[in-house]
């Protein structure tokens, strides 16, 4: 769906991307991560042809852009940092004339795209309200309606669910993984790891320009061959367990064991009272620390075991 | 992609406003011409103002040479300084692209609209001044400016030495009232300026397009555009710089006056016409090669 070769883009001296080979299959829910600063935004552009790479070439959707941008954006929908609308229309009219701006935007179904994205996003009930008037959230539900209209086969979202609430967030998690199972391909950038690791099947890690990590998420949360144990006995549980205890904090214990069902039979064999039991996986936020550099602080969120 | 422009700048409230304004300074003039019976004397003031009082009809020419100077250029200067600084600094401008439309499809588009805007000024000012010229001074008020204290004895000395083929803007006004025209006619030369004026525009409007292409100031390509007329307007009156002159985009703005000579005086008409079309061409050039080739970042 998506592959940059050595994709390097230079502004004056300073190389916003280097050397990145990006790879995106077709089906993926591809999540792009990296702090502010480290390159996303611009290769996001240079994805939709909006920026012009210094060196490495870029194919998508079977086309190199930005040669045949033309083609393969109609198949696009695309969010590109915040989204922008005419502040003096309304979101429908913003829909419609961005729609009615393009080639391949069909004037008899236009009416019913629009309606029908707005609904996706939940704005079916907006009015003729100018769109100055919108909270953040709306328009950036607005911003991923632009990008529905057009029913494309690929998604490139930066940062979609920025200025959302809670239950925003889960709305547009429900949709972007409704569509993807639909068969449109998803690719979004983001620096929220918590986000990422809920929707994303694969990722990539952009640290000051290079793409440092590319994976599929499943491969990189594999269980570390530890289970953490929590008992109300620990001094019991490690008697039993019998020189696998790996490090004891007061009632939780870190056990190394591939196999977290025996461990549990073991236990409940010799009576200890377990309270939770779990195999312990990499965090993707520990797997992002791990191969970016310094100044990533700016890496929001959490992600705990999930 | 030009209905779509030509639908945002319809809809805009902004665009019926600076016109309303342009249409506005004409019928204020008018007022006060009509009140007081006081029009300047032949050679002084705004082109034709002089002669309105004896002929209504002729208001349309005036109110064009009123809003000539300053309105028009700025209207245009601001909508066409606008049209891809102001989408960029919106951020309306990666979304149109990434919809796509093509980077000169874009371009003309956005000419095509500021070509409409200005004539969509032009003529409004030329409709409501012909209406006013008839309604509020009316082709009858010959006999009252002839007795009109305080301007009769600045007319004799003007009319004299007047009928030079040159450009000062008083100068036709004479050499019109000596040979009046038909109101075919009339309608005729109205028209000829009307599109001279269009196209002089046309020249501006291709500069804040260019600049507007290479900033993201919508404020400061339109000032640049207006920076640009008024060096212009500097050197047009300076003898020393007359090397230039015929080269300046300001240098045959008043060259529609002479549509209003009996014969038209055709030289002037036609250097300003191919004068601006090379402005066009050169600057939305220079604006398409900018375009085309730049990094869309905002």
């Amino acid at each position: 769906m998506i592959t940059t070769a050595n994709l390097t883009k230079r502004f004056g001296h300073v190389a916003a991307v280097r050397e990145v080979s990006l790879d995106v299959r077709e089906g993926d829910r591809y999540g792009l991560l990296g702090p502010n600063g480290s390159g996303k935004s611009t290769l996001v552009r240079m994805l939709l042809g909006l920026v012009y790479a210094t060196s490495g070439s870029i194919s998508v959707l079977g086309e190199p852009v930005p040669r045949h941008v033309g083609r393969v954006l109609p198949e696009i929908g695309a969010m590109i940092e915040e989204p922008a609308a005419y502040p003096h229309l309304s979101g429908r009219a913003n829909l419609r004339l961005l729609d009615a701006a393009g080639p391949h935007g069909s004037r008899r179904t236009r009416r019913r795209r629009v309606d029908e994205a707005l609904e996706q996003v939940g704005l079916a009930g907006i009015d003729g309200r100018p769109v100055r008037a919108y909270s953040l959230g709306m328009r950036q539900r607005l911003g991923l309606a632009a990008a529905l209209v057009r029913r494309p086969r690929l998604l490139i979202l930066d940062e979609p669910t920025n200025g959302l609430d809670p239950r925003g967030i889960k709305d547009i998690r429900n949709l972007l993984t409704g569509l993807n199972g639909d068969g449109v391909t998803i690719f979004l950038s983001s620096h929220l790891l918590p986000e990422v690791s809920a929707l994303c099947t694969r990722i990539g890690v952009l640290d000051a320009g290079q793409l440092v990590l590319q994976d599929q998420l499943a491969d990189l949360e594999q269980p570390t061959g530890r289970v953490l144990i929590s008992t109300e006995d620990p001094e019991r549980a490690v008697a039993a367990l019998d020189g696998l205890v790996e490090r004891r904090e007061g009632a939780d214990l870190v056990v190394r064991s591939t196999d977290p069902a025996a461990l549990n039979a073991l236990l409940v064999a010799a009576g200890v009272p377990v309270r939770s039991l779990a195999a312990q996986r990499r965090s993707l936020e520990e797997i992002v620390l791990d191969v970016t550099g310094a100044g990533s602080d700016q890496f929001s969120g959490n992600a705990g075991p999930s | 992609m030009i209905a779509v422009e030509l639908f945002k700048l319809v809809r805009r409230l902004r665009t019926w406003l600076t016109i309303g304004l342009i249409c506005a300074l004409p019928l204020v003039v008018a007022i006060f011409i009509a009140v007081t019976h006081l029009a300047p004397p032949p050679g002084q003031g705004s082109a034709f103002l002089s002669a309105v009082l004896n002929e209504g009809q002729l208001y349309p020419a005036a109110a064009l040479a009123l809003v000539l100077p300053v309105f028009l250029p700025v209207a245009v200067a601001v909508v066409a300084g606008e049209s891809i600084a102001g989408e960029a600094s919106a951020g309306t401008l990666r979304y149109l692209l990434a919809r796509p439309v093509g980077r000169t499809r874009l371009l003309v588009a956005k000419l095509v609209a500021v070509t409409t805007f200005t004539l969509i000024a032009v003529i409004a000012v030329a409709v409501t001044s012909y209406a006013a010229g008839v309604l509020i001074l009316g082709p009858s008020r010959a006999a009252a400016v002839g007795v009109a204290p305080g301007t009769s004895g600045a007319i004799a000395p003007g009319a004299g030495g007047a009928p030079t083929a040159g450009l000062q803007s008083g100068a036709a006004i004479t050499s019109l009232s000596g040979a009046p025209l038909t109101f075919l006619e009339l309608i005729e030369r109205v028209l000829g300026a009307m599109a001279f004026i269009t196209v002089s525009m046309l020249g501006v409007a291709a500069i804040a397009l260019f600049l507007s292409t290479l900033t993201d100031s919508a404020l400061g390509a339109a000032l640049g555009a207006l920076a640009a007329l008024v060096a212009s307007e500097v050197l047009v009156t300076l003898g020393a710089a007359s090397a230039v002159q015929p080269y300046l985009p300001t240098r045959y703005w008043l060259a529609w006056i002479d549509f209003f000579r009996q014969p038209i005086f055709w030289p002037d008409i036609q250097r300003g016409f191919a004068i601006q079309a090379v402005y066009v061409l050169v600057f939305l050039a220079a604006g398409w090669a900018n375009f085309a080739t730049k990094d869309v970042t905002t």
